[in-house]
């Protein structure tokens, strides 16, 4: 070995050695500021991980573009729901009277809410769009409680990380972190254009999240979980949505 | 190839290139690791970008202009193809099936690695004035004679003469600098604009495009573009030798040719 090349090697060797410690380092930090998604894993990972941590140190505390009431999209659309579980039609004839919100995981009140006590908080409106991974979107008024206000009420600790929701409809949840739960236009949705939530587009009570695509926004609310840890839930990715192959980070 | 003269390797090459001191028919030095290893990979991401990219515009073959569009409003055009979601009426008594999850992962994964590539590459690029000397039009190179000599050339598929192996004509110049300056920028940026949390933050990237759907419609068209230029760039490359321009686009070095090969 000539000593030219010795000298390539050592050098490359240091190298790869501060390369390599080097993004231990920024991994540690990435962990450390939230800045890696529950979906991190697989093919896939390198691409939703710099997505995630893109727009958490670019966008974390950014308000969705409001638009002007002329705007709202006319006639108003909803996308086409699957058939409705028993459970579900049985309160949809008694008109939601008994429909609940119950709060738990790691906060100091666990709750449960109807929806007329979540009709008394302060109600708030946006004029924000629907986009839909598919490539469609529309403009619609959306009315309802911001999620931080439930979320002060029922008192969250200081560990909690993530807050996820789940729909009455079998198999759908979601989650968000507390940038998204917290965000001042992160809505529990009762009402549309002026009037109750229509029930196509998640009447009586819909969780809607205007900074990420629509199946970021789940129809049909009845639970909500606080936790420091998405490990516990299905397969500990997130959501059913990286359980289906999309991405658990929707804002893009 | 071993009678060849050095002689015939162009003034410019031989100057330029080390390696063409050496004997006689050495392969002489094109492209740089640089040039070659970013050509390459966002050659990767293109595929990977286009493939996904139709798996995730099949899911809602419709375009619109402006800021909102869905199935009960009026397109600006419908492409004549079957969907993957059954929310689309196209005519066709089937859907197809539906690809969307993995798409726009590797979709979005391999437009990272494009951007971050591209900006390798335009660093690299004025930094040792590759644009420079490679791209630009040479002084006086930029008149309307050798434009629509070059271009005559290139409508009657001319195979290229032997210092086209060497430096790029007016034609692949302006149409290298369109594509680096204008289409892969375009691209991104009309990708960016579709991205909620992105507007959320810069709301100006999709204000000055007219709106998301606008955005959406400006994409589709941009990549029909770059398909288009990767098409003609694939035919060129195949006219001018395909042997051996891959060649110099993966080892850096390309023969000279010899005349009448």
């Amino acid at each position: 070995m000539t000593d030219i090349s010795r000298r390539k090697l050592i050098f490359s060797g240091i190298g790869a050695a501060a390369g390599l410690s080097g993004l231990a380092v920024a991994v540690r930090l990435a962990e450390k500021y939230g800045l890696i998604p529950p979906d991190h894993g697989g093919i896939y990972g390198l691409g939703e991980t710099i997505t995630y941590a893109s727009q958490r140190l670019l966008t974390r505390h950014s308000m969705a573009r409001e638009f002007p009431r002329s705007w709202i999209s006319n006639p108003p659309f909803s996308n086409e729901l699957a058939p409705p579980p028993d459970a579900f039609k049985r309160l949809q004839e008694g008109n939601f009277v008994d429909w609940r919100l119950t709060v738990d995981g790691l906060v100091d009140r666990p709750s449960s809410f109807s929806l007329a006590q979540i009709k008394s908080y302060p109600s708030r409106t946006q004029i924000t769009e629907v986009a839909c991974e598919e490539g469609w979107s529309h403009i619609a008024e959306w009315i309802g409680t911001p999620l931080s206000h439930i979320l002060d009420a029922v008192g969250t600790h200081p560990q909690a990380r993530y807050v996820v929701y789940f729909s009455i409809e079998p198999d759908w949840w979601e989650s968000i972190d507390m940038a998204d739960a917290m965000h001042p236009q992160t809505f529990l949705t009762y009402g549309m254009n002026g009037s109750d939530l229509p029930v196509p587009n998640g009447g009586p009570l819909r969780l809607r999240v205007p900074r990420q695509l629509g199946y970021k926004s789940v129809k049909f609310i009845t639970h909500l979980t606080v936790t420091d840890s998405m490990k516990k839930f299905g397969k500990g990715l997130g959501s059913a949505s990286p359980e289906a192959g999309y991405a658990w980070y929707a804002g893009i | 190839m071993g009678s060849l003269e050095s002689a015939q390797a162009p003034l410019e090459a031989s100057v330029s290139s080390s390696a063409s001191a050496g004997p006689i028919a050495e392969p002489l030095s094109r492209h740089s690791v640089l040039v070659r290893v970013t050509h390459w990979v966002i050659t990767l991401c293109f595929f990977a970008l286009l493939v996904t990219g139709i798996e995730i515009l099949i899911s809602h073959p419709r375009f619109y202009w402006g800021e909102t569009g869905t199935v009960i409003t009026k397109p600006l055009f419908q492409l004549p193809i079957p969907s993957s979601r059954n929310i689309v009426k196209t005519g066709y008594g089937y859907v197809l099936p539906d690809q969307n999850g993995w798409s726009r992962a590797l979709h979005f994964q391999a437009a990272w690695i494009a951007v971050l590539t591209g900006l390798l590459y335009a660093i690299y690029g004025f930094v040792t004035g590759h644009f420079r000397k490679n791209l630009l039009p040479s002084e006086g190179g930029l008149s309307w004679p050798v434009l629509s000599r070059a271009i005559a050339g290139h409508l009657r598929f001319a195979r290229p003469s032997e210092a086209e192996a060497w430096s790029y004509n007016l034609v692949q110049r302006l149409t290298y600098l369109f594509v680096i300056f204008c289409l892969f920028p375009l691209i991104v940026w009309t990708g960016l604009a579709m991205s909620p949390a992105f507007t959320s933050a810069f709301p100006a990237t999709v204000v000055l495009l007219g709106g998301r759907q606008s955005a959406r419609t400006i994409h589709f068209f941009v990549s029909i573009a770059l398909l288009l230029f990767v098409i003609v760039h694939f035919v060129m490359i195949c006219r001018a030798g395909f042997i051996n321009r891959t060649r110099a686009m993966i080892t850096g070095r390309q023969r000279a040719r010899r005349e009448g090969l």
